[in-house]
């Protein structure tokens, strides 16, 4: 099949998903949050209890028969989320959330400027005089970990920024990336205007000037088919629970050379060939970088949500999401004192829209959905530069998933229509 | 149809005191003032308290930007308290505090808190209740500055 999913499937997609079969504040919940944390279906549910059930043992440790089939169980579901993204499983390392995979490599900058890893880290020595580059339309996870490395080694935090609409300024590409730029950080889509950034654009500017290349994939993997090695991207970070997964499970994509050339992040036991007491030797990556127990039942969760994913086919659920985007830019931004953040950007898009409502506050639209059984994100979105940049302190925001319809997009639509109208009764 | 917890989270009473809010606008001359942000939504208020020579709160001055929740909290707050002796403010701050606390078990005493006990619904709503503390906490930190 091709083309954007059906209503029957939709509908039975959501068949598959209990919770979204419950009432909130006796309406039917209508879930339009999977930007912050999407539903699990039961097969990835199933999935976890089964290993519990039937294989929990701890994993590349013990021999017993247990630990031997829990250990392969985990490293085939590593095979199987590296292979989602276009990568490999030596290039796949276990995190718990995609900000420890952020900070998992600003510290191995951080740890190699402070002389750690040998002469294979020298590429990622950075100091007074050398750029890191973010972006102004960064989620705080792909911000503050800069901010910090910058701190702790004298180097320089430089912004691409954005435009009125709140797109980036590529025009102004070369004059932020520079020779000076040993690291770009950039975000694929916004997590609070929804468009899929040209990240070709971003990767070719650093690549030209010998820098390296993290994507913040956080909100694309769930939602697009991703190629990490096709992107030329050097790192790569998304976490689980936003791709039907279990919380608690991320993952840091590295270029196999560049997780070779890395000292580690956190240390201590499972990491190690050789310890005395005063030094020890590390083992290759992926392990190098996964110190203590593992997130076992986690990774074979995330595997079956990637399964599921596969099952349906990323290309038919981008493009059920553009549908579904289309529909909430276009209807909430026909009403009347209704800003969609970002409308005017023309780029591809996923099913994410932010708005701000004339003299409604966020939490109060919240509160409003809320009460009609739709469950949205008010506040900043942990994004609060870009939201400085457009104007706003925070913004209200509808995110959909595989599950969602067309009804649940004209719900949130009707829902602050009729907001609009309850707020201001008073005059 | 909105529930009618909704109506009475959002009465007529609140929603203007939200648009035209008492006390708005800060004063220059200053003895105690507080800034306090709720780091979930980045509401933030900025609130000082003016004391007269017999110890009375003359005013409640104030600027933020914040739900209708906590701009007519804060709007309440500043009519409540005009005129009030100081030991009678921090007794209102904590009476108002314990309602917002209990989930709806305790309704808010209009004895003394007023207008302000309009704000009982918001109890129902935890993630709300910091919404409608926000000038209450700042006026409790700008008291306690001023005894310092």
């Amino acid at each position: 099949m091709t083309g954007a999913l059906t209503d029957a499937e939709v509908r039975r997609i959501k068949a598959d998903f209990p919770i979204l079969q419950t009432s909130v504040n006796g309406h039917p919940l209508v879930y339009l949050d999977s930007g912050a944390t999407s539903q699990r279906p039961l097969a990835v549910l199933d999935a976890e209890r089964d290993y519990l059930l039937n294989l929990n043992a701890a994993v590349h440790r013990g021999a017993h028969t247990l630990a031997a089939e829990a250990t392969e169980v985990f490293e085939d579901a590593r095979a199987t989320v590296a292979g989602f993204i276009g990568a490999d499983e030596g290039e796949l390392v276990w995190t718990s959330n995609a900000t420890e995979a952020v900070n998992l490599v600003a510290y191995a900058f951080s740890n190699a400027s402070a002389g750690r890893g040998g002469v294979a880290a020298e590429r990622l020595r950075i100091g007074r005089g050398d750029d890191i580059v973010t972006t102004e339309m960064e989620h705080h996870a792909n911000l503050i970990p800069w901010q910090e490395l910058a701190a702790r080694t004298g180097a320089n935090l430089r912004v691409i920024p954005v435009d009125d609409d709140g797109a980036l300024r590529l025009d102004e590409l070369s004059s932020y990336i520079t020779e000076r730029t040993r690291l770009v950080a950039a975000t694929h889509v916004s997590n609070v205007l929804g468009v899929v950034n040209p990240i070709e654009r971003l990767v070719a500017a650093a690549h030209e000037v010998g820098a390296l290349f993290l994507l913040d994939a956080c909100q694309s993997v769930p939602h697009l088919p991703v190629d990490a090695s096709a992107l030329d991207v050097d790192f790569a970070v998304f976490s689980g629970h936003k791709m039907l997964g279990p919380t608690g499970i991320g993952a840091l994509y590295g270029r196999r050379e560049l997780l070779e050339s890395m000292p580690p992040f956190l240390t201590g036991g499972s990491m190690i060939t050789t310890v005395s007491m005063t030094e020890a030797e590390y083992l290759p990556p992926p392990q190098r970088f996964e110190a203590g127990t593992q997130r076992v039942s986690q990774a074979i969760a995330l595997a079956a949500a990637v399964r599921y994913l596969d099952g349906i086919g990323m290309p038919r659920i981008a493009a059920h999401e553009a549908e579904l985007g289309h529909r909430l830019v276009d209807g909430l931004g026909a009403i009347d004192g209704v800003r969609v953040l970002g409308a005017g950007i023309d780029l591809p898009r996923v099913g994410l829209a932010s708005i701000d409502v004339a003299g409604i506050h966020s939490h109060d639209l919240g509160q409003f959905l809320d009460d009609r059984g739709i469950a949205v994100r008010v506040g900043h979105h942990c994004a609060q530069p870009l939201h400085r940049r457009l104007g706003v302190t925070s913004s209200t925001r509808a995110s959909t998933y595989i599950y969602n319809t067309a009804d649940d997009v004209d719900a949130v639509i009707d829902g602050v229509a009729a907001a609009i109208d309850f707020f201001r009764r008073v005059r | 149809m909105s529930s009618s917890d909704l109506q009475n989270l959002y009465q007529e009473l609140i929603l203007d005191h939200s648009r035209t809010p008492h006390g708005y606008g800060l004063r220059d001359e200053v003895r105690s003032q507080s800034h306090q942000v709720n780091p979930t939504c980045g509401d933030e208020i900025t609130l000082q308290v003016h004391r007269a020579e017999d110890g009375t709160i003359e005013a409640i001055a104030w600027e933020g930007h914040g739900c209708a929740i906590s701009q007519a909290s804060a709007s309440l707050f500043a009519e409540l308290v005009e005129g009030m002796p100081q030991a009678g403010v921090e007794r209102r701050i904590d009476v108002f505090r314990e309602a917002m606390r209990s989930r709806g078990k305790i309704e808010p005493d209009p004895e003394l808190l007023g207008d302000a006990a309009a704000l009982g619904g918001v109890s129902r709503y935890v993630a709300r209740v910091k919404c409608a503390m926000l000038a209450w906490v700042a006026a409790e930190d700008a008291l306690r500055k001023l005894e310092g």
